[in-house]
């Protein structure tokens, strides 16, 4: 009977925790599109939106508020049902991704030790990757409810591409686990940033390569955004959309762009870990909680680095044509993607067994 | 083949060497001219907190013109409406009565002159048409309205400020384009 006795405190707890990071991620997802404007602006040598408020921060408002008064409409010979589970559905599966993104080590409150994490679980990086391909759902189902042949044509080169590429992806991972040893986000970061540790961009630079460019695909950005290539399909499978329902399938991208981003830097660089010190040391002298938010701190200015980067290269390089995306996914990244895993599993049995050569 | 200039460059159709073919040297080239763009100046001008300076010859918004004791020049002689290619130009004359003298300068007056900016190619011509130096074109456009008759100006929104009364005014609207009397 007391392992079925509910901690209410414990149940408080992990809803304030989800309740933090939902807010968060859609106040970065929100500065994420002022910021996508203003790089754009930049890159351009424009100034981007400057009228709303000063520098123009209250542009995201004016944006969700113009969403909202907009018209909804619904297609007549449109799926009801499905046309409006599309967009909550890519809103759900990317916000869901954070559940397993360790946000800092722990905090103590009220004599409570909470670790900033939804959930701990030892198949972390599997949840993500189940979540990643259900976001192909929104894509799937919101071109398909819409009866427009551009917003299906659009979402059948969404889901192809998005297999295409989860492929590579998932043996770019392979290569990292095997090193890690665990499919725990914080069992990873904690190795990362133990005394010692390296980070993971150091062991697999070609790993995080290819990794990167296929949460590029994942995210449906450019150079990868043809689901929603505005010359040849309009506008893609959102074409039919309108007003919030819209909205949540821009939002969703964005979302999404942050998780990958914060999924890079927890992978690769290290998750909360501060670069140039020893986290174990600076715990001491100063205090939990203050390096919990430190290393949160961090972990968000890892995240930015991400964001922009994906902002830079989607006004740098120009869209791939369809049969140029199939080319690099299949015929570059996933058998670069085994060499990688081919190199990684050799040095880590030489490590193992230490053959002498 | 002669070329015309030195320009002209022939199009490289070799087959891409394995280093073009990896992209990512050239998407880093990309990139750094992207990023070098960021951090350079923006030739963007506010416009309604800042404005572009305007040409000494820019031919603007029309002014009716008084003379230093404030008296309206024009004498609705006809002559601007004549020389207007876009017609925009009417007016109605009215003879100048007793003790209207500190109004108008010279016995018959324009009662009602109006132009009709959306018609109005500025030109000028009117201005050369003059005989009186009564119309001029000044530094300044026609700002925006939401209706068409709007853009109808009558003799109240071209008629400069008296320089009696409101010498300030008349001094910011006279410009550097108008001869001095």
């Amino acid at each position: 009977m007391i392992q079925l006795a509910i901690d209410l405190a414990f149940i408080l707890e992990k809803a304030i925790l989800i309740g933090g990071i939902i807010t968060v991620s859609l106040v970065v997802a929100m500065y994420s599109t002022w910021a996508e404007r203003k790089v754009a602006g930049f890159m351009q040598d424009r100034l981007g939106p400057n009228r709303a408020g000063p520098f123009g921060l209250l542009q995201p408002l004016a944006d969700g508020l113009k969403l909202f008064m907009k018209e909804e409409i619904i297609p007549n010979a449109s799926n009801k049902f499905l046309f409006i589970l599309g967009p909550g559905l890519a809103m759900m599966t990317a916000m869901m991704t954070s559940a397993v993104i360790p946000w800092g080590k722990q905090i103590e409150i009220f004599g409570r030790t909470v670790d900033l994490q939804i959930a701990d679980i030892n198949i972390g990086i599997l949840y993500i990757f189940a979540v990643l391909s259900m976001g192909v759902y929104g894509i799937m189902i919101g071109g398909w409810a819409s009866n427009n042949k551009f917003s299906l044509l659009a979402a059948l080169r969404g889901a192809s591409q998005m297999i295409s590429y989860e492929l590579a992806m998932g043996l770019a991972i392979i290569a990292l686990l095997m090193l890690t040893g665990s499919l725990s986000l914080k069992t990873i970061v904690e190795q990362q940033s133990a005394a010692g540790g390296w980070w993971n961009i150091f062991y697999q630079p070609l790993g995080f390569l290819i990794f990167i460019v296929c949460a590029f695909a994942e995210c449906n950005r450019t150079p990868f955004d043809l689901p929603e290539a505005e010359n040849e399909l309009n506008f893609g499978y959102h074409q039919e959309y309108s007003s919030m329902k819209l909205g949540f399938y821009l939002f969703a991208e964005y979302i999404n762009m942050f998780m990958s981003s914060v999924l890079m830097a927890t992978l690769y660089f290290g998750g909360y870990d501060i670069p140039f010190v020893n986290d174990a040391s600076l715990i001491e002298s100063m205090g939990m909680n203050t390096v919990a938010i430190l290393q949160g701190l961090s972990l968000f200015a890892k995240a930015a680095f991400f964001i922009f980067f994906f902002m830079w290269v989607r006004w740098t390089i120009p869209r791939f044509r369809y049969d140029q995306l199939m080319h690099l996914g299949w015929k570059v990244m996933i058998p670069l993607a085994l060499i990688n895993m081919l190199i990684t599993g050799v040095i880590v049995l030489i490590k193992e067994n230490g053959w002498p050569f | 083949m002669q070329t015309l200039t030195n320009r002209s460059k022939a199009v490289d159709r070799h087959p891409m060497t394995m280093w073009e073919k990896m992209y990512l040297p050239s998407i880093a080239k990309g990139m750094s001219i992207t990023l070098s763009h960021f951090f350079k100046k923006k030739p963007t001008i506010q416009y309604p907190e800042e404005t572009r300076p305007f040409s000494p010859v820019f031919r603007g918004l029309h002014i009716l013109n008084r003379d230093e004791a404030g008296r309206e020049r024009c004498t609705a002689c006809g002559l601007c409406a004549v020389a207007c290619p876009a017609e925009a130009i009417t007016m109605e004359a009215a003879e100048r009565k007793e003790g209207e003298e500190n109004l108008y300068r010279e016995e018959k007056y324009a009662a009602k002159y109006e132009i009709n900016m959306l018609r109005c190619i500025f030109c000028g011509l009117c201005e050369e048409a003059c005989p009186k130096d009564a119309i001029y074109l000044s530094e300044t456009f026609a700002p925006s309205n939401y209706k068409r008759e709007g853009f109808i100006y009558g003799k109240n929104d071209l008629l400069i400020p008296d320089p009696k009364t409101e010498p300030e005014l008349y001094q910011k609207a006279v410009g550097e384009r108008a001869r001095k009397s």
